[in-house]
């Protein structure tokens, strides 16, 4: 981000001349699989989300159902279909609310600086200070578990992370010379936010949105591994895990089915965001050694 | 150098602080109080008024903070909600399993990935490195419990080499006790170990890469003379603030080793008491966590002040 000329450039789209690695690729379709399983779900899952199946419980892989059936009988399968939903959507919305709520702050606390900057500032710190996880269970120990109070305390503690990234970006592109030109031609606050820095800082902001989302899944589905996050009947692949440790014991692997798929989902992020970091600083040494 | 670390410990304090009216304000804004969830449902208007006079609830919140608060400080935890017991005691008896579990972990995983970064900056860009950055980068978003659980079911269902419980008695013997904890020592080590590493090879190759020490190659001295001698006093300060930062980081990741291996812990204490809404009890939980994280922290930056001249006089 230092260098002036590269910011400047028009508003060419930040994912324009991208090359793919091979990792890259691999993570990219992963996602893409979860995704359409996600959209597609209810139309694929040969079950319904909380349909008992059979009686057998903690049936192997292949025997009632194609991934087998969990504690109470149900398709593994078909309770994984569902889940991709609940996970990426709870995810999704968690990570909406922590950047509408940090990137107003931060750009607000850059732009108008002074007394509303240090105070928002050191509440954040405050929180910061203070492990994320910690500050979940005591909010969901207060307000009992539910949806709402779920997916406002992550987006909360996320968002302490999303308003640093801002409001140093807000800083930073702020004093830049395009920036003083535009003030200078008169234009106002709202312009120079949304017209000059956002545009500017997307490119960060898509990969601390890429982090924040995979933080978002990783801290969700802890909660739910807990039984304090998503509850039962829903399917959500932290709350399978679960509910079925117990199995594990008894050579069922439906425990380890939806934990290795989170793994999927969220290894496969953090890898396409550290491409796409790389990617935005410009190739890496090794690379320009190798031509 | 002695102000510089007094105003630090004053910050510490204040964070502290700071600490406790967010966990006092996040469990006293909830609707209703202490009074209604002991008499649940079977509550009169009168009995209520009652158990809140005795208890001190009409007072205003300000005032409730500072009677919590001394109490705090003077080691008078509360009275759990749910078994009627001191909170003092209840805690006491569990502090041990998740002390010594972190601590292990800790001996365990930090020299590993010093070593393991140190080794990494130093072949930075070959095939070691490389394989390495993308493990690392793999495992950072592993799941704890996907760790713990794949251990589980290879070492403990499959092989049946160790334990899959941790539940450790006091008759045990080195190896009972060694089958009971090497599980959850390892996922533990596991979770912070490549955070650890990644962020000790990036404050290496940071050293590595500054004129003094290409100077210190020019003159044609030894790779190890320069490693040891020159790189590491200056690396030192950022390594101390990410050992720090993971040990810190261990107090989340704890929560779900102790609940995947079932180890009567501090964190197990709080998850029931989140579960139950006992309010005392999480209130203690939280405090005596936030605090081991707080002082953790102040530790990392007081060591670093001490390692490193240039942190002492601040711009």
């Amino acid at each position: 981000m230092s260098d002036a000329t590269e910011i400047a450039k028009p508003r060419a789209s930040v994912f324009a001349g991208l090359r793919l690695t091979w990792t890259a690729t691999i993570a990219g379709s992963v996602l893409l699989f979860w995704l359409v399983l996600a959209l597609f779900g209810p139309w694929i899952a040969p079950h319904g989300e909380a349909e008992i199946i059979s009686g057998t419980t903690f049936a192997p892989v292949g025997e009632g159902g194609l991934l087998g059936t969990d504690k109470l009988g149900r398709d593994v399968f078909s309770r994984l279909i569902y889940g991709v939903r609940t996970t990426l959507l709870l995810a999704l919305i968690t990570t909406v609310i922590s950047f509408a709520f940090g990137v107003t702050l931060g750009f607000a606390a850059a732009n108008l600086k002074g007394w509303f900057d240090i105070v928002v500032s050191r509440i954040v710190e405050a929180f910061m200070a203070f492990p994320s996880t910690l500050l979940a269970l005591v909010v969901i120990g207060a307000f009992g578990t539910s949806i709402t109070v779920l997916v406002l305390t992550v987006g909360l503690v996320l968002s302490t992370s999303v308003f640093r990234v801002s409001r140093a970006l807000g800083y930073d592109i702020g004093v830049m010379d395009f920036v003083e030109a535009a003030r200078a031609r008169g234009e106002g606050t709202w312009w120079i936010l949304t017209r000059e820095i956002l545009p500017n800082s997307m490119a960060p902001l898509i990969a601390e949105f890429g982090l924040r989302f995979t933080f978002s899944i990783l801290f969700l589905s802890g909660l739910s591994f807990l039984g304090l996050g998503v509850q039962e009947p829903a399917a959500d692949w932290g709350l399978m895990v679960q509910e079925n440790v117990g199995g594990l014991f008894l050579g069922s692997s439906a425990a380890l089915i939806p934990a290795a798929c989170i793994a999927s989902l969220t290894v496969s992020m953090n890898l396409l965001v550290d491409w796409f970091q790389q990617r935005q600083q410009g190739e890496t040494v090794l690379e320009k050694i190798d031509q | 150098m002695y102000r510089i670390i007094l105003t630090r410990l004053g910050q510490g304090l204040l964070t502290l602080l700071l600490a406790s009216i967010i966990i006092f304000g996040a469990t006293e804004i909830l609707p209703g109080d202490v009074a209604e969830a002991i008499l649940g449902q079977s509550r009169t208007d009168e009995a209520l008024a009652t158990l809140r006079e005795e208890m001190g609830l009409n007072r205003p919140a300000i005032v409730r903070y500072f009677d919590w608060l001394g109490g705090m400080v003077q080691g008078d935890l509360g009275t759990s909600l749910a078994t009627k017991r001191p909170v003092a005691d209840m805690i006491e008896s569990r502090m041990w399993n998740t002390l010594r579990l972190a601590l292990l972990a800790a001996a365990i995983s930090v020299p590993l990935s010093l070593a393991l970064g140190l080794w990494s900056a130093m072949r930075a860009g070959g095939k070691v490195d490389k394989t390495l950055a993308m493990t690392t980068l793999a495992l950072i978003a592993v799941p704890e419990f996907f760790i713990g659980l794949i251990l589980m079911k290879v070492f403990a269902v499959e092989l049946k080499w160790l334990s899959a419980s941790a539940n450790t008695r006091p008759y045990f013997d080195f190896w009972q006790n060694f089958r009971a904890l090497a599980l959850p020592v390892a996922t533990l080590s596991f979770a912070v170990l490549a955070h650890m590493m990644r962020m000790t090879r990036s404050s290496v190759i940071n050293i590595f890469t500054s004129p003094y020490l290409e100077m210190a190659a020019l003159k044609g001295l030894p790779k190890r003379r320069l490693v040891i001698r020159h790189a590491l006093p200056n690396a030192l300060s950022p390594i101390l603030t990410v050992i720090a930062l993971n040990l810190s980081y261990m107090v989340s990741g704890v929560i779900i080793v102790e609940t995947v291996f079932g180890v009567p812990g501090l964190t197990r204490l709080l998850v029931d008491g989140v579960t139950l809404r006992d309010i005392p009890l999480i209130q203690a939980c939280a405090m005596i966590f936030g605090a081991v994280y707080i002082l953790l922290n102040l530790l990392a930056d007081v060591l670093s002040i001490m390692a490193n001249p240039r942190l002492r006089y601040p711009k």
